[in-house]
């Protein structure tokens, strides 16, 4: 089967054109695509039905004025990013998507997600929010609902072998990524937040298994065997929590790490926070064992988010942390009000805390780069 | 070194103090920082030469928003670490709440034992600044000093909206229902010293609060942010050179 390229593809960047072949190939050798946005998405179905699930979360500035034709201004700028690139075909991915798979992790994105669905075919899953209601029930009727509707509208089975064969690999991804993110536990660490970043963010847009269980080994045995240890020597060492950071980097990871600081952990969507929960490939429903793997993820959707709370002092003190700098997306309820509770949680444990928000322009770089700056001149 | 220089070039006013060996303050200056911080700062740099204070034989600090444009600076601090350790010196303790309103941005600062423990600076927006006072005063056709001497006689006015821009609309909107100058004056003063106020409730503060950088003196200003805090914020001639008096006690640690 051939694809066609969108109608402004000449327009494009190099490595933006690159993308864009490089997913129509896969399409034209038979794979099929997912666009994925959240940590909540239970990948281990996708790969059991032969899909390859590509992270779909908008990072740059360049969508949000097209997104701001329909979308209001004040919401966070990854929604709209993400939106925007669907209604531009700007992103590969999205552009080749034959599913997007949202979640209901937010008002903003769940609303999103249905005029998403109008351009693109997009399924959502309903996930649970709190710890009372048996949210394990829901969860795991809800990825039974989801495997059901694969296997009735792309024709194919989903076996309970596959679902335990693909929690097996996605747990040694984890357990390799894992690896490579506690070298920075280390004193001076290894390596920069912003080289870390870069290898977390790469292994999402690897299409194999083992692509990226290579690639993260290689990664920690490069980095064991070649590290600069000097570079950041002496260095404040900072954790970084909150919202998804791809698209502020910039403005908050280097300018921590160009001001004596440098991020030895992210304890965000990216990092930690997802990495470290394993599916027991064991269990007797492997579908119930995938639903528990990712109700223990401790985001601020959760009430109470009780994951976070235990999972932070315990990072504080494996990773020798100085400060906490937690980096918010601009209109994310969630975790804008949750801050202030982090914020006590941080004075209970003597850590000293920074909560910034932000979106994804540039127009307050000065401003935060002051404050940042500020608060590794206090620690 | 015989000099020890703190240069704080704000958004609005650029300010140098130099100290000897013995932290005594020697020269103070002050001028407008203009368009381009590096020009600023070679102005100040020619001064301080006129008044027998070479650059060569000094330990300098610069601080405030054009802190990266002095470069014959040996090393740039925050504004926020400066305003602690300057307001200390001035005030003469160690324990202290600063509160400083800037040409563009407001900052808290809580200070323990001499360090910055906390702070709370204002993002994005103007609410609360200096600059907001002084487009209001311009509307208005006063200086900001008049402005908040008018404010002492107003009352029972106020301005609602915290954006700069869409104050002063509400403001010429005032003037256009004939209300008297003194109240609209009043109520700008009011509108800073809430949003200062409900930063501050973010932060604890401390026993002994100071208010620092080009507004404070202004004294309804003060007596105001007093009453809306429940307690008597000081100020001190040297306060708006508090952040130049910090950088200068950090050229202590510069070793050449």
């Amino acid at each position: 089967m051939s694809y066609d390229l969108p109608a402004k593809f000449e327009e494009f960047s190099e490595a933006r054109r690159q993308g864009f072949l490089r997913v129509k190939q896969v399409k034209e050798n038979g794979g099929k695509v997912a666009g994925i946005f959240c940590t909540f998405t239970p990948t281990e179905i996708l790969d059991a039905a032969g899909f390859i699930s590509v992270s779909l979360c908008g990072m740059s500035n360049e969508t949000v004025p097209a997104a701001e034709t329909q979308l209001p201004k004040n919401l966070c700028p990854l929604i709209k990013s993400s939106y925007g690139f669907a209604l531009t075909d700007k992103c590969p991915y999205t552009y080749f998507s034959d599913l997007i798979v949202g979640e209901t992790t937010c008002d903003g994105k769940k609303k999103m997600y249905e005029m998403l669905g109008k351009l693109k075919p997009t399924y959502i899953l309903h996930l649970p929010q709190g710890h009372d209601s048996d949210p394990v029930t829901v969860w795991t009727a809800e990825l039974r609902r989801f495997i059901a509707f694969l296997e009735e509208k792309f024709n194919l089975t989903i076996t309970d072998e596959a679902l335990r064969q693909a929690a097996r690999q996605r747990n040694a991804q984890r357990q390799a990524h894992m690896k490579l993110m506690e070298l920075q536990k280390q004193t001076p660490p290894p390596l920069g937040g912003m080289q870390m970043y870069a290898t977390m963010e790469g292994t999402g847009f690897m299409f194999t298994h083992e692509d990226r269980v290579n690639k993260l080994n290689q990664l920690r045995e490069s980095v064991e065997a070649n590290a600069d240890r000097s570079a950041f020597a002496g260095a404040k060492r900072i954790l970084v929590t909150g919202c998804p950071i791809g698209g502020v980097l910039q403005k908050t990871v280097k300018a921590i790490e160009e001001n004596g600081g440098v991020v030895v952990c992210f304890e965000n969507c990216s990092g930690i926070k997802a990495a470290f929960q394993m599916v027991d490939t064991e269990a007797e429903d492997i579908v119930k064992a995938i639903a528990q793997r990712y109700l223990q993820i401790g985001c601020s959707v959760m009430t109470p988010n009780t994951e976070r709370m235990k999972l932070l002092p315990k990072l504080v003190e494996e990773y020798k942390v100085d400060g906490i700098v937690e980096v918010d997306l601009q209109a994310c309820t969630p975790y804008c009000v949750e801050s202030f509770q982090i914020k006590q949680l941080c004075e209970q444990i003597n850590i000293p805390y920074l909560a910034v928000e932000t979106d994804y322009s540039t127009g307050d770089s000065g401003q935060l780069a002051t404050r940042l700056e500020a608060f590794l001149e206090m620690l | 070194m015989n000099y020890f220089i703190g240069i704080d070039i704000g958004s609005t006013c650029a300010k140098t103090i130099v100290m000897d060996s013995d932290k005594k303050v020697l020269h103070r200056m002050l001028q407008p920082t203009g368009w381009s911080s590096l020009d600023t700062a070679e102005a100040i740099r020619e001064k301080l030469e006129q008044l027998g204070v070479p650059t060569s034989e000094s330990a300098i600090v610069a601080t405030g928003y054009g802190r990266i444009s002095v470069p014959y600076a040996d090393k740039s601090v925050t504004e926020i670490t400066c305003h602690g350790r300057g307001a200390c010196f001035v005030h003469g303790s160690e324990n202290l709440t600063v509160i400083d309103i800037g040409g563009q941005d407001t900052k808290l600062i809580a200070v323990e034992s001499g360090i910055v423990k906390d702070f709370i600076m204002n993002d994005k927006c103007s609410a609360g600044t200096g600059r907001f006072l002084e487009v209001m005063a311009n509307t208005l056709a006063l200086r900001p000093d008049e402005l908040c001497r008018l404010a002492a006689q107003g009352g029972n006015t106020s301005i609602s909206s915290m954006c700069t821009v869409f104050a002063e609309s509400e403001v010429i909107s005032l003037i256009g229902r004939g209300e008297k100058k003194e109240n609209i004056a009043f109520a700008v003063v009011d509108s800073i010293v809430k949003k200062v106020a409900s930063q501050a409730g973010r932060l604890t503060l401390g026993d002994k609060v100071c208010l620092t950088g080009g507004l404070c003196e202004f004294d309804y200003l003060r007596e105001s942010l007093s009453r809306q805090l429940g307690v008597a914020v000081e100020t001190d001639p040297d306060g708006r050179y508090a952040g130049a008096i910090g950088a200068a006690l950090c050229a202590y640690n510069i070793r050449k």
